[in-house]
C-alpha cells in the first residue's frame, strides 16, 4: 500500500466516523455497562495478589503476588471442590449434550404433528420456571413422603432417601436439569434440520434409504457445525457448574458432594469477607475455563474447521 | 419381498418414535400438573398419596393464606418494578447497541464487536465485580438490581443477527440520499420494522428479571427490597412458614397443616404471569433462538 492510499483510507475511515457518529452515540450504554461491570471488574482481579482490606482501597493493599492460589491450592477443600465441580460439570455436558439432539432428531421424524407441537410445547415450558421454584420442587417432590417415593411403592419399590443420601446428590442435579433443558436445547437443531434441503431427503428415499439411514446420512451430517459450536461453547463453561441450582440444593448432609468451587467463592467472599482469597479461587476458575475454551476451539478448528473464532 | 421388509421397519421406526415422544412429554408435564392439583387437594390426602391423577378433597385454604401474606404481596411489587424498569433499561440498551454493530459501514466494528464477546468469555467473577458496585454504593440498592441484567451479549448477538438480515443496504442508501439523518432513519424506518425482534427482547429479558435471584441474593440485605425469587426461596427452600397470626392460635395451627400445600400453591402464584402468557408468545421465544441458531 502506498503513503497516498493509506492517506485516502484514513480519511474514508474518518469521513465515515463522522458521518455515522449518531451509531456511536448508540453503543454509549453498552460501552458504560460492559466498562463498569465487565472491565472494572477486570481491571480489580488484581486483589487476588493483594492483601485487600477496605480501608486501604485496591491501590493501597499490599502486594501479596501467588500466595492466596499457594493456599488454596495447599487447603484441604481444594482437591474436594475441584473434584465435585468436575464431576458436576462434566457429567451434566455428558448427559445433557447429546440428549436435546437426540430429542431433535426424533421430532423431526414424528409422524404425528399434533403430538409433535404438543410435545414442543410442554417440553419448552421448565425453561421458564425459576432456578427457586425447580429446586423448590425437586426438594418437594423428592422427600421421603414426596410424590416420586409414593409412586415407587404404588409400584412395588422400596422407597429412597434421594434427599439424605449424598451420593445421589450428583444424579439429581443432573438429571432435573436434562429434563429442565430437553425441549429448550433442541430447539436450535429443530432450526437446523427443518432447514436441510429437501432434495437430499428425496434423493435418499429414492435410493431405497430407511428412516434411519436417513437420520445417519442426512440429518445427522446437517447438525454436525452446530453440535461442534455448542459443544466448544459448553467445553469453555465447563468450571461454570450452575451456582444457584447448587446452593439452592445444598443441605448440611450432601455438602461434601455438593461445594462446588462458586459457591464456596460465594461463602468465604460475599459472606465471610475474604475479598482476596475467594478472588483468587474465582481467578484460577475462570482461567481454567478460557484455557478449555481456547485449547476445546484449536482442537475443533484442526479436526473439522469449525470454530468460534 | 423386500419393499415389504423396509415397510415394516419404517413402520417400526414410526411408532417407537412417537412412544419415546409421549413418554417423554408425560414425564416433562406430570411434575407440572401435580403441583396444579395437589395445591388444591386436601394436604392430608397428599401426604397420603391419595392424589396421584386428580384432585382430592378440593378447597383453596392454601391460597387464601398465600394472598394474605404480606411478604409474598412485597416481593411481588418489587418483582413487578424490578422486571419492568429492567426491560425498559435493558431495550434501550441492547436494540441500538445491535443496531449500530449490524452496519457494515461502522468504522472499528470489529473492534467493538471483539469487546463486546470478550466478556462473555472472561470476566473479574464474583468478589471483584461485588466491590465495584461497592464502591459506587449500588449495594443494597433497587437500582443495581434494575441495572444488573439489563444487559446480555447473547441478545445483543440476536439483535445484531436480526437487523443484519433483515434491513438492506439499499433502503438506507436511498433514505440518505434523500438527507434522512440516521437518527430519524432509526427511528422512522428501522424500529417499525423490528416489531419481531423487539417483541423478542422484552420476552427474554422480562422472563429473566422475573426469575432472576442470583443478584438479590448477593447485593440486597434489606428483605423489603427483596424479590418474589428470595421469598420463594424462603417459603420453600429455607422452609419458613407464612406469616400467620400468632394471637390467634387456632389459625396458626391451621397454617401448619396445610404448609405444604402453600407450597405447591406458592408455586403456582409465582409463575403465574410467565404460565398464562406462555402459550400466547411461545413462537415469539422460539423464533429467538432460530434467529441465533443462523449465524451459529
Amino acid at each position: 500500500m502506498t503513503k497516498l492510499e493509506r492517506q485516502i483510507r484514513k480519511k474514508k475511515t474518518l469521513s465515515l466516523m463522522k458521518k455515522n457518529w449518531v451509531l456511536y452515540v448508540f453503543l454509549v450504554p453498552m460501552l458504560i455497562y460492559l466498562i463498569v461491570f465487565s472491565y472494572l471488574p477486570l481491571y480489580g482481579i488484581q486483589i487476588a495478589f493483594r492483601n485487600y482490606k477496605v480501608t486501604k482501597g485496591i491501590w493501597g493493599s499490599p502486594w501479596v503476588g501467588l500466595e492466596h492460589f499457594r493456599t488454596f491450592f495447599d487447603s484441604y477443600q481444594f482437591w474436594n471442590l475441584l473434584k465435585n465441580t468436575l464431576t458436576l460439570s462434566i457429567y451434566s455436558l455428558i448427559a445433557g449434550f447429546p440428549l436435546p439432539i437426540i430429542f431433535a432428531l426424533l421430532l423431526q421424524y414424528c409422524i404425528s404433528p399434533k403430538l409433535k407441537k404438543t410435545s414442543q410445547m410442554i417440553s419448552y415450558a421448565p425453561h421458564f420456571i425459576s432456578v427457586v421454584v425447580y429446586c423448590g420442587m425437586i426438594t418437594i417432590f423428592l422427600a421421603n413422603n414426596g410424590i416420586v417415593n409414593q409412586i415407587l411403592m404404588k409400584l412395588g419399590f422400596d422407597s429412597v432417601h434421594f434427599l439424605s443420601d449424598p451420593k445421589l446428590f450428583k444424579h439429581i442435579y443432573v438429571w432435573s436439569g436434562v429434563l429442565q433443558g430437553l425441549g429448550w436445547g433442541s430447539i436450535m437443531y429443530i432450526a437446523v434440520l427443518t432447514n436441510v434441503n429437501p432434495e437430499l431427503h428425496e434423493a435418499a428415499i429414492i435410493d431405497g434409504a430407511s428412516k434411519f439411514q436417513r437420520i445417519k446420512h442426512v440429518d445427522i451430517p446437517a447438525i454436525v457445525p452446530t453440535m461442534v459450536i455448542m459443544l466448544i461453547t459448553k467445553c469453555g463453561e465447563i468450571m461454570d457448574v450452575g451456582f444457584e441450582k447448587v446452593l439452592l440444593l445444598q443441605n448440611s448432609v450432601n455438602l461434601d458432594y455438593s461445594e462446588v468451587i462458586s459457591t464456596y467463592v460465594y461463602k468465604i467472599g460475599i459472606l465471610g469477607g475474604q475479598f482476596s482469597y475467594s478472588a483468587a479461587i474465582g481467578l484460577f476458575n475462570n482461567i481454567i475455563n478460557l484455557i478449555l475454551l481456547v485449547l476445546v476451539n484449536w482442537i475443533a478448528r484442526k479436526v473439522s474447521d469449525i470454530s468460534l473464532w | 419381498m423386500k419393499k415389504r421388509m423396509k415397510f415394516n421397519s419404517d413402520t417400526v421406526f414410526d411408532i417407537v418414535v412417537a412412544v419415546i415422544i409421549l413418554a417423554v412429554t408425560l414425564i416433562i408435564l406430570y411434575p407440572l400438573y401435580f403441583v396444579v392439583i395437589a395445591s388444591i387437594s386436601d394436604p392430608a390426602m397428599v401426604a397420603s398419596g391419595n392424589v396421584i391423577l386428580r384432585p382430592r378433597g378440593i378447597n383453596y385454604d392454601g391460597y387464601w393464606y398465600i394472598f394474605r401474606d404480606n411478604r409474598i404481596i412485597s416481593g411481588y411489587q418489587n418483582t413487578i418494578i424490578y422486571a419492568l424498569f429492567g426491560t425498559i433499561l435493558a431495550l434501550l440498551i441492547t436494540i441500538p447497541a445491535g443496531y449500530a454493530l449490524s452496519r457494515k459501514d461502522l468504522p472499528f466494528r470489529n473492534a467493538l464487536m471483539k469487546i463486546t464477546l470478550f466478556t462473555k468469555f472472561f470476566s473479574g467473577g464474583l468478589i471483584p465485580t461485588y466491590l465495584v458496585v461497592n464502591s459506587i454504593h449500588l449495594v443494597n440498592t433497587r437500582a443495581i438490581i434494575i441495572i444488573l441484567g439489563s444487559f446480555s451479549v447473547f441478545n445483543l448477538i440476536l439483535c445484531r443477527t436480526f437487523f443484519v438480515n433483515t434491513m438492506s443496504d439499499e433502503l438506507r442508501e436511498a433514505a440518505e440520499v434523500d438527507g434522512c439523518p440516521t437518527f430519524t432513519f432509526f427511528c422512522r424506518i428501522v424500529l417499525p420494522l423490528s416489531g419481531s425482534i423487539i417483541a423478542i427482547m422484552v420476552l427474554y429479558y422480562a422472563v429473566a428479571y422475573w426469575n432472576s435471584f442470583f443478584n438479590a441474593l448477593i447485593y440486597l440485605s434489606d428483605a423489603d427490597k427483596y424479590p418474589l425469587q428470595m421469598i420463594m426461596r424462603d417459603i420453600l427452600i429455607t422452609g419458613q412458614a407464612l406469616q400467620a397470626d400468632v394471637s390467634d392460635p387456632e389459625a396458626y395451627e391451621q397454617m401448619l397443616r396445610i404448609a405444604q400445600s402453600i407450597k405447591y400453591g406458592v408455586i403456582i402464584v409465582s409463575s403465574l404471569p410467565v404460565l398464562i402468557l406462555y402459550p400466547f408468545v411461545q413462537k415469539h421465544f422460539v423464533k429467538g433462538i432460530m434467529i441465533g441458531s443462523l449465524k451459529g
